[in-house]
C-alpha cells in the first residue's frame, strides 16, 4: 500500500508528476496513477491547489456561527448551505462555544460585511454570527510564510 | 618570525584533508548542487529549538559541571539502555562533549603513548588519523572493499595487528560508504580484540539511521565488551543538531576519569543551551527522527537505482546517508571525475580518496539533501556519465 506516502509526497508538492512520485517511492508509474485515482475516487483527495499568500490582496474572516440543529441531520444541511457561497473558503462544525465556523474572503472589507448581513445572518436556523478579520497569516497547510530560508548550509563537509 | 621553527612540526606536518581542498574549489563556484555536505538537510526539530530558547529565556548561561549536567546524564543513560542495550552509571561513565570528535580526541590522548599504534578501516573518517598523529601515536589503516560492502574483514584486522597495538577504531555504519558491519563480523571482531587485549573505540553516530531492517548492535554490548570499548554517540545525524554541537562518550570509568582531567582544562563542558536541548531531544525526539531516518531511506533506495541505471556501480549501503558508486568504468581517477562532474555539470561530490588511498574509484555522494535537488543532480550526473561513455566509446 503506497497510498499514505502518496498522500505525503502530493501533500508537500502536489505539482510531482506520477513519474517522480514512482521513482521515490521505488515503484511503478502504473501503481501511483491507480493508487491517486482510487484516493480521489475515495473522495480523499479533495483536489490539488496552489497555496497562494494574498495577505496583501483582499480580506479575509473567520465567522463564528452559532445556529439551531434541525431534527433529522443536525448542523448538516444549514452548514452545507453556508459552505456553497462562492465567498466561503472553508467551513466546519466544531464543538465548543459555537457551532459553525466559516472562513471567508472578500475583495475588501465591505464584501464580508455584506456577505454576513445579507445572506449569513439573515438565513433560518442561524442565532448569532460573531466575525474575526485576519491581520498577517504565518502558517498555512503546514507551510511557514514570510521566514527567510536559511542559506549558510556549507557546500562540502566532512 | 621563524615559523619553521616557532610552529608545532606534528601539527604542520599532518596532511591537509582531502575535503578541505575539494571545499576550496566549491565555495567558489556558484549554482551548485551538492551531494558533498556530511550533514543532515533537515533542520532542528522545532521542540529541540525551543528547548534551546526556553533555557536561555529562563537565564540558563552558565558554566555546568564538568561531567555535564546530570539530568542529561541521566536521560543519556536511559537512551543508551533502551538503544543499544548497554548500561552506564550516569555518574561515572557518561561524559557530555562538544561533538563526537572532541569525545575522539580525549580519548585517544588519554589512551596512547608516542609509539602506540591505533588500527582503524579505510575509507574512513577523514579526522581519525590526524587525531592520532596529534597524540605522538600511529594510525594504521585497515583497507576494505566493496568485496566485503566495505565492512572491516576480521582476517584482515587480525593480521594487522603488531605489538603495539593497542586501539581499534569502529565506525559503523561508516562514513564515507554508509557501510554496516553485520553480526557475524562484529562478534568475530569482539573475539580478536578480547585475545589481543585490544581497547575498542567505536563511533555509532549514525546507529539510528539504519535502512536494512536490522536492529543495530554496538560492540559494546557483546560478551566481555563493555569494559574495553568506549561508546561514542551524538545528537548531529540522528537529531539533526550538528550545530549544537553535542555528543557523549559511555565507558570504563578510569578512562571517563581521565578524559575529564583533559576537558577540565580544555573545554570545561558543551554549552549548556545545547545540554537542556539535548535534554528534549533524547525525551521527545523519537517521532521526529523517525520521519527523518524514514525520509533518508526513500532517498537512498532512489539514488541507489538512479546510480546503476547510469552505469556507476553502487551497492546498497545499510546506514548513514552515503552512497559510495564506482567511478570505475570511465577511465578516470575519482578525483577527475569529482573535478570534471563539478565543472561540468555543477554537482559536487567528494572523491573517494578523501577517506584514504582505497576510496580511489569512488565517489562519496552524500543524499541528505531535498529529494528535487537530488533528481536534478543524478540528471545532471546520468548526462555526464553518457558523456563519458561516448568520448570512450569515439576513442
Amino acid at each position: 500500500m503506497i497510498q499514505e506516502a502518496l498522500l505525503k509526497l502530493l501533500e508537500e508538492d502536489a505539482r510531482l508528476s506520477d513519474r517522480q512520485i514512482a521513482a521515490r517511492l521505488g515503484t511503478s508509474e502504473e501503481e501511483v496513477a491507480s493508487s491517486r485515482a482510487e484516493l480521489e475516487q475515495q473522495g480523499r483527495i479533495v483536489g490539488y491547489q496552489t497555496i497562494v499568500n494574498d495577505d496583501s490582496i483582499g480580506v479575509a474572516a473567520f465567522i463564528e456561527v452559532r445556529c439551531t440543529p434541525e431534527q433529522e441531520g443536525g448542523f448538516n444541511r444549514l452548514a452545507e448551505r453556508i459552505a456553497r457561497f462562492d465567498e466561503v473558503r472553508s467551513c466546519f462544525l466544531m464543538s465548543g462555544g459555537y457551532d459553525l465556523l466559516v472562513m471567508v474572503e472578500a475583495k475588501d472589507l465591505m464584501g464580508v460585511a455584506k456577505f454576513v448581513t445579507d445572506k449569513l445572518s439573515s438565513m433560518g436556523g442561524v442565532l448569532s454570527t460573531s466575525t474575526h478579520f485576519r491581520l498577517k497569516t504565518y502558517k498555512l497547510n503546514g507551510l511557514m510564510f514570510d521566514v527567510p530560508s536559511s542559506s549558510e548550509r556549507i557546500s562540502v563537509a566532512p | 618570525m621563524d615559523w619553521n621553527h616557532t610552529l608545532s612540526r606534528q601539527i604542520a606536518q599532518l596532511p591537509r584533508s582531502g575535503i578541505r581542498e575539494f571545499f576550496d574549489l566549491v565555495i567558489g563556484s556558484k549554482g551548485i548542487i551538492s551531494l558533498g555536505v556530511g550533514e543532515p538537510d533537515f533542520v532542528t526539530p522545532w521542540h529541540v529549538r525551543e528547548a534551546a530558547i526556553y533555557s536561555l529565556e529562563k537565564g540558563h548561561t552558565t558554566y555546568t559541571s564538568n561531567y555535564g549536567l546530570e539530568s542529561l546524564r541521566r536521560a543519556i543513560s536511559q537512551y543508551v539502555q533502551d538503544f543499544f542495550h548497554v548500561e552506564y552509571d550516569p555518574t561515572c561513565e557518561i561524559l557530555p562533549t562538544v561533538g563526537v570528535s572532541q569525545a575522539i580526541d580525549l580519548a585517544l590522548r588519554c589512551l596512547l603513548n608516542p609509539g602506540d599504534e591505533v588500527l582503524y578501516h579505510e575509507p574512513g573518517y577523514v579526522s581519525y588519523a590526524p587525531t592520532v598523529s596529534m597524540t605522538y601515536a600511529h594510525a594504521t589503516p585497515i583497507q576494505t572493499s566493496i568485496d566485503d560492502l566495505f565492512a572491516l574483514s576480521p582476517q584482515k584486522l587480525e593480521e594487522a595487528i603488531s605489538p603495539a597495538t593497542k586501539v581499534l577504531m569502529l565506525n559503523f555504519p561508516t562514513n564515507p560508504t554508509g557501510s554496516i558491519a553485520p553480526l557475524g563480523t562484529l562478534k568475530k571482531i569482539a573475539d580478536i580484540c578480547r585475545k589481543h587485549d585490544i581497547f575498542v573505540l567505536t563511533d555509532e553516530i549514525y546507529s539510528e539511521l539504519r535502512y536494512d531492517g536490522e536492529t543495530h548492535t554496538s560492540i559494546a554490548s557483546l560478551p566481555g565488551m563493555k569494559e574495553r570499548t568506549l561508546l561514542l554517540h551524538g545528537f548531529s545525524k540522528a537529531f539533526a543538531m550538528t550545530g549544537m554541537r553535542l555528543g557523549y562518550a559511555c565507558g570504563p570509568r578510569e578512562l571517563i576519569d581521565l578524559m575529564v582531567k583533559i576537558h577540565s582544562y580544555t573545554m570545561i563542558c558543551p554549552s549548556i543551551t545545547s545540554q537542556e536541548a539535548g535534554i528534549e531531544a533524547l525525551k521527545n525526539g523519537k517521532p521526529a527522527m523517525e520521519e527523518m531516518r524514514d525520509s533518508y531511506h526513500r532517498r537512498r533506495d532512489y539514488i541507489v537505482k538512479r546510480f546503476n541505471e547510469m552505469g556507476m556501480d553502487c551497492h546498497m549501503p545499510g546506514g548513514a546517508f552515503y552512497t559510495f558508486p564506482s567511478v570505475k568504468r570511465f577511465g578516470l581517477s575519482s578525483r577527475d571525475f569529482a573535478l570534471r562532474l563539478l565543472k561540468e555539470q555543477k554537482v559536487a561530490a567528494v572523491p573517494g580518496t578523501a577517506f584514504g588511498s582505497c576510496g580511489e574509484g569512488y565517489l562519496r555522494c552524500c543524499y541528505a539533501t531535498g529529494f528535487n535537488l537530488l533528481e536534478q543532480a543524478c540528471d545532471k550526473m546520468a548526462h555526464f556519465c553518457e558523456s563519458l561513455q561516448s568520448q570512450q566509446t569515439c576513442v
